[in-house]
């Protein structure tokens, strides 16, 4: 509780290593083992997809580096602090299912939710924040519908007012579990280029991805997962014929081409 | 039969307690709502029913506010097993609410009859909380309702951008490094106190009435939290009002299922007619795409 | 004729049988409270078929009221897919304001209808053998026996020629839609047979306590099975218990029956919910124990593997520095490796622990076909 009690905004050291280091990490889901003996780093500044077949644990890792998840053996260090320590540096898009676009609230209401973890308690969102998460919404393209309900909004439009409101979080790392997943070709142009301006921000991006054919062409690193960290690096280096047979099997035999 | 009742000041107080515990119950009952918690409520106002009568048992006194801690207590138990049965058991949340409540609720009847033995009983009226009898509170009963929804609305009001993201999107909240349990354990003691309140008017058996329907009415009329909250108090405060006034009227009713009836009747009316959102209107055009509603 | 404790405990007994039989399908269909919206509404359908028949005897009634829990259901389901509300504030709408309906012309006496509110929440059991079945001149019983028996013969016969089809349609609607069964007649069919059985046992527990009677012998069979056929034969059994045996717990405390009865169902559950042999907390926490052990074991070969051969093995499969690694206790990791010697997965070398051939290929075997690659550090 006490890292939220006293917003702070410093950011993480800089060039003090990795991200993200993890450890011997694994994670039980129930009695299964759904992350086993994961050793994994990510490098400042990057541009990573994960990716893995269903049930590889993608979802799973993500929360475990938010520190929702607790592991059963293995460490993390995020920004070379425990999870819970460095959450205020990090931003979460959670899958746009998890939520109910009934809610009575509108987009610019959801925006600001990311400006939440800066004011602390009791205090309520102010102008400079108003005039943030407008920021946010307008690096979206979705100014012109601050005013809607969110229920009334395309799946691609939500998934864009879920990255807004990560934008107006002002985070150093950013966490998107399926952000293309459902959105229109348009909509992933946007929220990639969104996603790039990050990168040359010098933020750190782990986008949860299910597209193979993009992602030489959206990211620069990639972590291929399945249960255990099969590879991860550059994609020029990991992406390979040979690493995503090991991750899928033989189905992935559309890229050895 | 006159309207001269309107004037009196037994009326008049009643009235108010009445109000008082409809908007608090509208207030809580939006949360619950938007939580899909609505029938938790129901599970936890007749969780509450053995609470009262083991207070009175315990203590021999039938002091409303010790009542209603025993009320609240033995809600916030039930609400309590309800969790952990649906997490370490294969049984899911229907059915354990409908266990927690039907058991609790069981329980509660058995103590009554143990508790109808005591010569001091008759006096004491536990079965008014099966029902709800609005008529018989004191000005002492409607000052405690004020200083407890004063709190409840004060609580709400400082916590209130970090319960609508809890409502919105708990996954967040936690990311967020909030902490999601001990929200949800605040809001929860709110709606249990809001639900000890409400038993005095409306009874275990109908609480989750005034929590659910005036919700689902205000949801009707506006697409922002912060004017449901206030329209689903208001609301919940008219069918205290109403139903207090309506069964003082007619006589011979307990107050409950009247106060049940006028939120329900709102409810209604609110579904079929509120603009965009109402019923009537899609029915006018069959075929029609037009969305005012979301599925799912 | 028998003595009137007998005939009392003949009713609930049946009537406990009766309600547990669509109780075990409520349960399977998650739709138990929906059950709960089914006895609060037919107070309402008494009520107002009273005022057509005028007769509380007459079967019209019992049908009529039994519609109106069938409707019910229907209206949940029809405000649930306007998606106006959602599924559990449809429930929470419906029936409070059906059910306060019930109350308010009761309590206004609309067509002197001879019941109290006590009777709405707790029925008339003790009533039971004064109501009698008279036959050209000849006493049958009592008339709630026949009823409640007639119910669990019904409920017996439907579940049994329709098992299957009850079965597929609980479990995989969309299977018995293709297999010719359609799943909405299955679904008013389990709803007709609840609310006729809710309509009659109403009588004898009360309106909320039917809720017990239908959920609790179920709920509590689950626990105890993992088959449809023995955890229908156990829900009716547990529905005898819970009758008789809250029975006697009134009787022997003087305590409202209907209320004794929630209360030994509740016991009931309760011991299952400890003590049930595989999904009992008590067995489930020994399983956890250990499988945490096993795990461990398991997860041990597997860190080996990960380090073997690369320059930080002496550091990671060292076992002096192996708990800081894997963050385990060092007593639990002394604990771990003694079973996994003893197993033959893993020998020690000095301070260093090597994997035999049979860990590795226990530690094929879990990590399956896929992802079975040691890991790539960047390059």
């Amino acid at each position: 509780m006490a890292p939220f009690l006293f917003a702070r905004r410093e950011p993480p050291a800089p060039g003090a290593g990795p991200v993200i280091e993890v450890t011997d990490l694994t994670v039980m889901y129930g009695d299964r083992p759904v992350l086993w003996d994961v050793d994994w780093e990510v490098p400042a500044g990057v541009l990573m997809a994960v990716v893995g077949p269903n049930g590889a644990g993608k979802t799973t890792l993500l929360r475990t580096i938010l520190g929702l998840v607790r592991p059963v053996a293995g460490s993390i260090a995020v920004f070379g602090r425990p999870p819970a320590e460095a959450r205020r540096w990090i931003a979460y898009v959670p899958q746009r299912t998890a939520v109910d676009w009934d809610f009575p609230a509108t987009v610019l209401d959801v925006v600001l939710m990311g400006r939440y973890r800066h004011l602390g308690w009791v205090r309520r969102p102010g102008a400079q924040d108003r005039e943030r998460a407008l920021e946010a919404l307008a690096q979206v393209g979705m100014v012109h519908l601050a005013h809607r309900q969110i229920g009334q909004l395309s799946v691609g439009q939500q998934q864009r007012v879920f990255v807004a409101r990560a934008l107006a979080q002002d985070a150093w790392l950013y966490l998107m579990d399926e952000p293309f997943a459902g959105v229109d070709a348009t909509t992933e142009q946007a929220l990639i280029e969104v996603l790039r301006g990050l990168k040359a921000a010098g933020r750190t991006v782990i986008v949860v991805h299910h597209d193979l054919q993009t992602v030489p062409l959206y990211f620069d690193w990639v972590t291929l997962l399945n249960v255990r960290c099969v590879a991860w690096g550059p994609v020029t280096a990991v992406f390979t014929a040979d690493y995503l047979r090991q991750t899928y099997g033989e189905r992935a035999s559309i890229l050895s081409g | 039969m006159g309207f001269g009742f309107l004037m009196d000041p037994t009326f008049r107080l009643v009235a108010t307690g009445s109000a008082l515990i409809g908007a608090v119950g509208g207030v809580l009952g939006t949360f619950a709502l938007l939580r899909r918690q609505s029938l938790l409520g129901d599970a936890m106002s007749h969780a509450a029913l053995p609470g009262i009568v083991l207070a009175f048992l315990l203590t021999g006194s039938r002091d409303l506010p010790l009542l209603l801690v025993g009320a609240s207590l033995s809600a916030w138990l039930g609400a309590l097993l309800v969790v952990l049965i649906t997490h370490r058991s294969r049984i899911r949340p229907d059915a354990a609410l409908g266990l927690v409540l039907s058991v609790f609720f069981g329980i509660g009847m058995a103590l009554l009859t143990v508790a109808q033995r005591r010569p001091t009983a008759a006096q004491a009226g536990l079965e008014r909380f099966l029902f709800g009898q609005a008529a018989v509170m004191l000005p002492q009963d409607v000052e405690g309702i004020a200083r407890t929804a004063a709190l409840i609305f004060l609580l709400i009001f400082l916590f209130w951008k970090e319960f609508k993201v809890l409502a919105f999107d708990p996954a967040f909240a936690a990311a967020m490094g909030l902490p999601v349990m001990a929200l949800d354990i605040l809001l929860t003691t709110l709606t249990v106190l809001a639900i000890a309140l409400g038993l005095q008017a409306v009874g275990v058996v109908l609480t989750s009435a005034v929590l659910v329907a005036p919700a689902a009415a205000a949801r009707q009329w506006t697409n922002r939290l912060e004017r449901m909250v206030i329209l689903a108090g208001g609301l919940g405060a008219l069918s205290g009002v109403l139903g207090t006034l309506l069964s003082t009227w007619i006589g011979r009713l307990p107050t409950g299922p009247v106060i049940a009836l006028c939120a329900s009747g709102i409810a209604l009316f609110s579904l079929l007619f509120a603009p965009r959102r109402g019923l009537a209107w899609t029915v006018k055009s069959p075929g029609g795409k037009r969305r005012a509603g979301p599925s799912g | 004729m028998l003595a009137p404790q007998v005939e009392i405990m003949l009713v609930a007994a049946l009537a406990g049988a009766a309600c547990a039989l669509p109780g075990v399908f409520l349960f399977l269909r998650r739709m138990s409270l929906v059950g709960d919206a089914i006895s609060h509404a037919i107070l309402f359908g008494i009520v107002a078929a009273f005022l057509i028949v005028r007769d509380l005897r007459s079967p019209w009634l019992m049908i009529g009221a039994a519609g109106t829990g069938v409707l019910t259901a229907v209206a949940v389901d029809a405000l649930r897919r306007t998606g106006r509300v959602k599924e559990d504030a449809a429930l929470g709408l419906v029936f409070p304001a059906l059910f306060s309906l019930g109350v308010v012309g009761i309590a206004r006496g609309v067509g002197n209808i001879h019941l109290d509110l006590d009777a709405v929440l707790l029925g008339e059991l003790a009533f039971a053998p004064f109501d009698r079945l008279i036959w050209g001149g000849w006493d049958l019983g009592p008339r709630g026996a026949w009823v409640m028996g007639g119910l669990l013969i019904l409920n017996l016969i439907l579940i049994l020629t329709l098992y299957k089809e009850f079965m597929l349609s609980s479990f995989d609607p969309d299977l018995a839609a293709i297999s010719g069964f359609p799943p909405a007649v299955l679904h008013n069919l389990l709803m007709g047979m609840t609310a006729l059985t809710v309509v009659a046992a109403f009588d004898v527990v009360g309106v909320v306590l039917v809720v017990a009677m239908l959920v609790v012998p179920a709920a509590t069979a689950a626990l105890l099975t993992d088959r449809l056929a023995p955890m229908l034969g156990l829900s009716v059994l547990l529905g005898l218990l819970m009758a008789l045996g809250g029975y006697g717990l009134a009787y022997a405390l003087d305590l409202s029956i209907a209320g004794s009865m929630a209360t030994v169902g509740g016991i009931l559950f309760a011991l299952a919910f400890l003590g049930a042999p595989a999904h009992g907390l008590i067995a489930q926490a020994r399983q956890a124990a250990r499988r945490r052990e096993r795990l461990a074991q398991q997860m041990l070969v597997i860190h080996l593997l990960s380090h073997e051969g690369t320059e930080a093995e002496r550091e990671e499969n060292c076992i002096r520095t192996l708990p800081a690694h894997l963050r385990w206790d060092p007593a639990f990791a002394e604990r771990v490796i003694d079973r996994a010697e003893r197993a033959g997965w893993v020998v020690r070398e000095g301070d260093l622990l090597r994997v035999t051939e049979a860990g590795r290929q226990a530690a094929q075997e879990i990590l399956g076909a896929n992802g079975g690659a040691p890991s790539h550090p960047p390059s």
